[in-house]
Formats: structure tokens, sequence, C-alpha cells
């Protein structure tokens, strides 16, 4: 029996070249695959593998030398630049190693830049913003600014800021790298709640603990990938926040 | 959230952004002086000539206004003949002399003038009486404070002094009736006006028909070019001025004074150009990996620009706005040691505030600053994503 629905994610002979020195660097070579929707899926590699570069280019934040990526059926590589920004706004999330929040705007703020981007109404962003920072544990840090937040709790509200526009795929780019270890296993519990509430995830990972917890792993070396599996047994039962 | 994100930016470095703003107030001051400074002696002077409404001025021959101590001969027939010309309203006529204001063994020498006060224009009475009885005198400040008389006072006066016999000539008592600031004369200088006739009368011989100059107030509507070749044609020995062309004679020689302007005005701008791209772009540079991140997450080209341009343009508002008072304080100061000047006429202002002049170069200023926020802006919207992501990752 064959699963007829087609993939959220649909990437084919990806390749992309930096030129460096006079010559060209290849990051990503000739990479194909098929994301689906409410997969938890972690993309894995040694340093300089090209893990992070294919994961902007699946998030449309760069452009591919060659080959395609289709997100819900639409070319996102062959998008125009305001077409490629607008389709992020409304589709893609972002969490980032280093949070990237906005330094002199409260967590609230910062979770409703998106919303305001994408022109919701101030009453109906804020209301949003207030129930995201709950859900990720941050219902009492509303008006804190980044500063009076610890690493964990910005990573919270640089993912709840990733969900404002109620994304088809959060892509995120060791989303651990600059915790703790206890706090790792935190924001790890995040994610697998995110996945069980249905959010599609791609993670690129150093972390063995992230990249366990997801149910499928991608191995990744020189710009290719080398191994692409599911994650026969993910820890479960993981507290959410 | 733009204007959020450009105030929380301009927050985020309170010293820097006051410095900033305190940098642009120093460039507007500045500009608006120049502009002041520029249009300023020009106005001052165009007021000064026809605030009493005399459009044209008659002269010895090939002299200007007390320019030399030649004097009109046969004043009175010459006054004749300007009544018979079409469009010739009010003549004021007016002799330039000395007066020696006698005190017990000594005198004062002061400036004075003959004029007619029901129709002079040389100055404003300030206190006490004009000049309208034959033995009556007005004086300004200085006068009464170099002789110490006050108004009220009756003096004795003289119009010459011989030499030879050491005595002094057209001796007169006369009663001080007021206090009047002279328009044309320096503050400083002590003067007195007293009536034409009575003047005439003390300088006696050839001077008892002679005035300096005449000044000539016109039916309005009236050709005062043509008027003013036709005075020239009926009374030969003096030279007729037009008002207008002692304005523009003026503005000719003041050229220079706008070009300073013009230049110092053109380095206020560049200042304020430079300051504020300097100050927008280090911002940007700083937080390179916020814009990118901003990019990424879905915020606009167009949004990231214009949240960096109105960073730009509040520093540029608010130093305009404390520039301008800056700049009217500095003015005010800098008129006050200007005016200080010897010999320089007391109505004469060097910084003149005309709202239009003033608030279209500060418009200028902040269309500039704004403007100056453009580059920046540009590299803020256009920040490639992934490579400056990569970038930030690195350092």
């Amino acid at each position: 029996m064959t699963n007829a629905a087609p993939p959220l994610l649909r990437a084919r002979n990806l390749a992309r070249d930096y030129p460096f020195a006079g010559e060209s660097v290849h990051a990503v070579r000739d990479v194909t695959l098929e994301i689906k929707e409410g997969e938890y899926c972690a993309i894995v590699g040694p340093s300089g593998c090209g893990k992070s570069s294919l994961l902007n280019l699946l998030g449309a934040i760069d452009r591919p030398t060659r080959g395609t990526v289709e997100i819900r059926g639409r070319d996102v590589s062959g998008m125009r630049e305001r077409e490629a920004t607008s389709f992020r706004l409304h589709n893609i999330g972002f969490v980032f190693q280093r949070f990237y929040l906005m330094p002199m705007l409260s967590a609230r703020e910062n979770i409703e830049l998106p919303m305001a981007e994408a022109g919701m109404p101030r009453r109906e962003r804020r209301e949003r913003a207030q129930s995201l920072l709950a859900y990720v544990g941050l219902g009492a840090r509303v008006n804190h600014r980044p500063s009076q937040l610890s690493g964990g709790e910005q990573q919270r509200v640089a993912i709840a800021r990733a969900l404002a526009n109620r994304p088809a795929l959060l892509l995120a780019d060791e989303p651990t790298g600059e915790l703790d270890l206890h706090t790792g296993r935190e924001m790890i519990a995040l994610f697998e709640q995110l996945n069980a509430d249905g959010t599609t995830i791609v993670v690129v990972t150093h972390d063995e603990a992230l990249a366990g917890a997801a149910r499928r792993v991608i191995h990744m070396v020189d710009g290719r990938i080398v191994s692409d599996v599911a994650n026969e047994h993910p820890p479960q039962g993981q507290s959410s926040p | 959230m733009r204007a959020a994100l450009a105030r929380a930016s301009l927050q985020r470095h309170p010293l820097r952004t006051t410095l900033a703003v305190l940098g642009v107030a120093v460039s507007a001051a500045m500009l608006l002086d120049m502009v002041m400074l520029s249009t300023g002696m020009q106005v001052s002077f165009r007021a000064l000539l026809v605030r009493q409404g005399f459009e044209l001025r008659l002269t010895p021959k090939g002299t200007l206004p007390f320019d030399t101590e030649a004097r009109i001969a046969g004043a009175s027939a010459a006054e004749s003949v300007l009544r018979t010309l079409p469009g010739v309203t009010d003549i004021s006529p007016v002799l330039g002399s000395t007066l020696h204001i006698l005190r017990g063994e000594g005198a004062v020498a002061v400036f004075a003038l003959g004029i007619r006060p029901a129709v002079q224009g040389d100055y404003a009475l300030e206190a006490g009486h004009d000049a309208s009885a034959a033995d009556a005198v007005v004086a300004n400040s200085a006068f009464l404070e170099r002789t110490g008389y006050q108004v009220g006072d009756t003096i004795s006066v003289a119009a010459g002094y011989d030499a030879q016999l050491r005595t002094y000539t057209g001796r007169r008592r006369v009663v001080l009736a007021g206090r009047a600031r002279f328009l044309y004369l320096a503050s400083a200088q002590a003067a007195a006006a007293v009536p034409l006739k009575t003047l005439q009368a003390m300088l006696g011989g050839a001077d008892a028909d002679r005035v300096s100059l005449l000044m000539l107030r016109t039916r309005p509507g009236i050709d005062v070019e043509a008027l003013r070749a036709s005075i020239e044609r009926a009374i030969p020995r003096t030279t007729a001025i037009a008002t207008a062309d002692a304005v523009r004679s003026v503005e000719e020689r003041l050229s220079y004074f706008r070009q300073l302007a013009l230049i110092l005005g053109t380095i206020s701008l560049l200042v304020g150009f430079l300051l504020v791209t300097t100050l927008v772009t280090v911002s940007v540079q700083e937080r390179l990996g916020e814009l990118a991140v901003m990019r990424a997450i879905g915020v606009s080209r167009a949004h990231i620009a214009q949240q960096v341009m109105l960073e730009g343009l509040v520093i540029s508002v608010l130093g305009t706005g404390l520039g301008l008072g800056l700049g009217l304080v500095t003015a005010d100061y800098l008129n006050q040691i200007l005016r200080a000047f010897p010999g320089l006429p007391a109505a004469i202002d060097f910084f003149v505030f005309e709202a239009q002049a003033a608030y279209r170069s500060l418009a200028l200023l902040v269309a500039t600053a704004v403007l100056a926020g453009g580059f920046p802006a540009w590299r803020a919207a256009s920040l490639p994503i992934a490579a400056t992501l990569r970038t930030e990752a690195v350092s």
C-alpha cells in the first residue's frame, strides 16, 4: 500500500557552489530528498559538510546553483526575492543557534514581529503572542527583554516567533548549540511536543540527543546525503513544557 | 512595528544617538545662521531704506547721502521745482552738521540733523515731544549720556567754532523736547535733531539755504525711474537715487555675504549628511545578523529599508528642531556683537529670521539627512541572508 499524499517538501538534484579563492566550493552536491507533512527530521554530519547550506536552500533564504526545491508543490528555488520573502513569512519558521531576538523588544514584541509583517491586527497578534509564550512555557515572561532571559528562555521565544504565522515547516539550525545540557534537553522536549502537535520539523544539529529524538535522521558527508534512515526508537514520554 | 524597531534601535545606544542628534543640531544651527546672515543685512537695509516710505533721495551730484560734506545749494528753489513734478507727494529735507553743546567752559560736539518734523524719516521718537517748535531739539540716549542733560532741560548750543576768535558761532538756547532713536546712525553716536530752519539760521551765510539731502515720497503706482530721470533733468546739480536702486546696490555689495553663507551652509548640509550616514551605517553594521534574520523570517526589503531610514529621519528631525532653537540663540548673540561695530546704523541687523527661508533650509537639511539614511538602508535591505548568517555564525 502506497501513501498517495504529496510530500510537503521535495528537493531534486540540489547543488550549491560557493566561489572561494578563485575556486568553486561544492557545499551541497546533488541532494534529492522528500519530507512529508508531520515529519521530524534531523540532518547530521561533520562540520562543513553542508548541513546549514542545505537548510538555507530548503528554507528559500538561498538559491541553489542547480536543482529545485518545492514546498507544498511550489518551486521556491525559482521565486523572485519578494515572492520568496512572502513565502517564508507565511510558510516557514526559522530557529537559529544564536536566537537573534531583537534586543530592545520584549518577548511578546519579538513574537509579534512576523505577525505584524503579515498584516495581522494588533489585538489578534498580541493574543497569539501571549498564547505562544504560554505554549513554550514563558507565560510569565511576556514583557521581559532578551537580556532579562536565560539562553534557554531566549531560544523558546525564538521558537514561539518561528511559530507565529502557523508555518507549514519549522527549520532549526543548531537550536541547542548555545545551550547547556539541561536546557538542551528541555529544548528537545519542546521540539517533540511541537512535532506531536503536528508541526513538521527539520533540524540541523551536532547534538546527538536532539538527533536521537527525531523520527528520521539524514546523514551528510561532503555535501552529499550518505544515509537517510528512520529512527526506530526515538525517546518517548518527554514532558512538554 | 517599523517605528517601534527604529525607536528600539536608537534607544539601544542612547549616548551615541544623543551625540548624533546634537551633531545634527549644530549643523542645523549653522545652516540657519548662514541663511539668516545671507538674507539679514539685505532685509535689514531694505527695511531701513523703505520704512519711512521715501522712494527717492536727492544728493549733491555724484555723492551718496552724507557721503561727503557737500550740500545742495538753493534748497528752497530745488524744493519748489520738485513740487511741480507730478507724482511727488512729500519732500523731507535733511541738513547734516555738527552741533556744539555748551556746558560751562567746555562743549561737547554731536552730530546734528536739521529736519522738518512733520515729514522727517530719520528718527523715531521714544520719549517726550518732537522738535516742532523753532527752539526745540530731540536727542538720542548717547547724547543724553555724554552731556548729562535730560528731556525738559534748556541747553545752549552752537553751530560752529571760530578758532581765531575762540568763540562759538551761531549760538542759541533750545529746549530738549524729546528722546529719539536715530535710524541711520550708530546707537553709540551722540546725535540731535533740530528744525531745519533753526539749524540753517544758526549756520548762517551760504548754508542758510542748503541741505545735505532731500527725501521724496511719491504717489503709489508712479514710474519712479521716470520721475528720477526727470528730477535729474530739472535739477542737474543733484543725483536722484531710487530706493529700489539703492537696495539693489546694497545687495550687490553684500553678495559676498551670500557666497560665504552658501559655502558654509553647504558645508553644514554635508556635515549633517555624513553624520547621519555614519551613525546609521554603524548601527546597521553592528546588527547585520539581526537584519539577516528579519529578512529570513519574512520581513520585506522595503520594510527593512524604511526602518533604517526612519532612524535617520528621527535623528534629523530631532536635531533640526533642536538646531532651530540653538541657531536663533547663536544668531542673537552674534548679532549683538556685530551691531556693536562702530559706525553702523542702529537699525541694521546682520541676522534676520525670515520664516520661509529658514524653514525651507531646515527642511532641506531634514531631506538631506533622510537621504543620508539611504545608503545604510539600501545596504541593510540588500543583505545576502545566507551569507550574512554564515559570516555571523563564524564570527
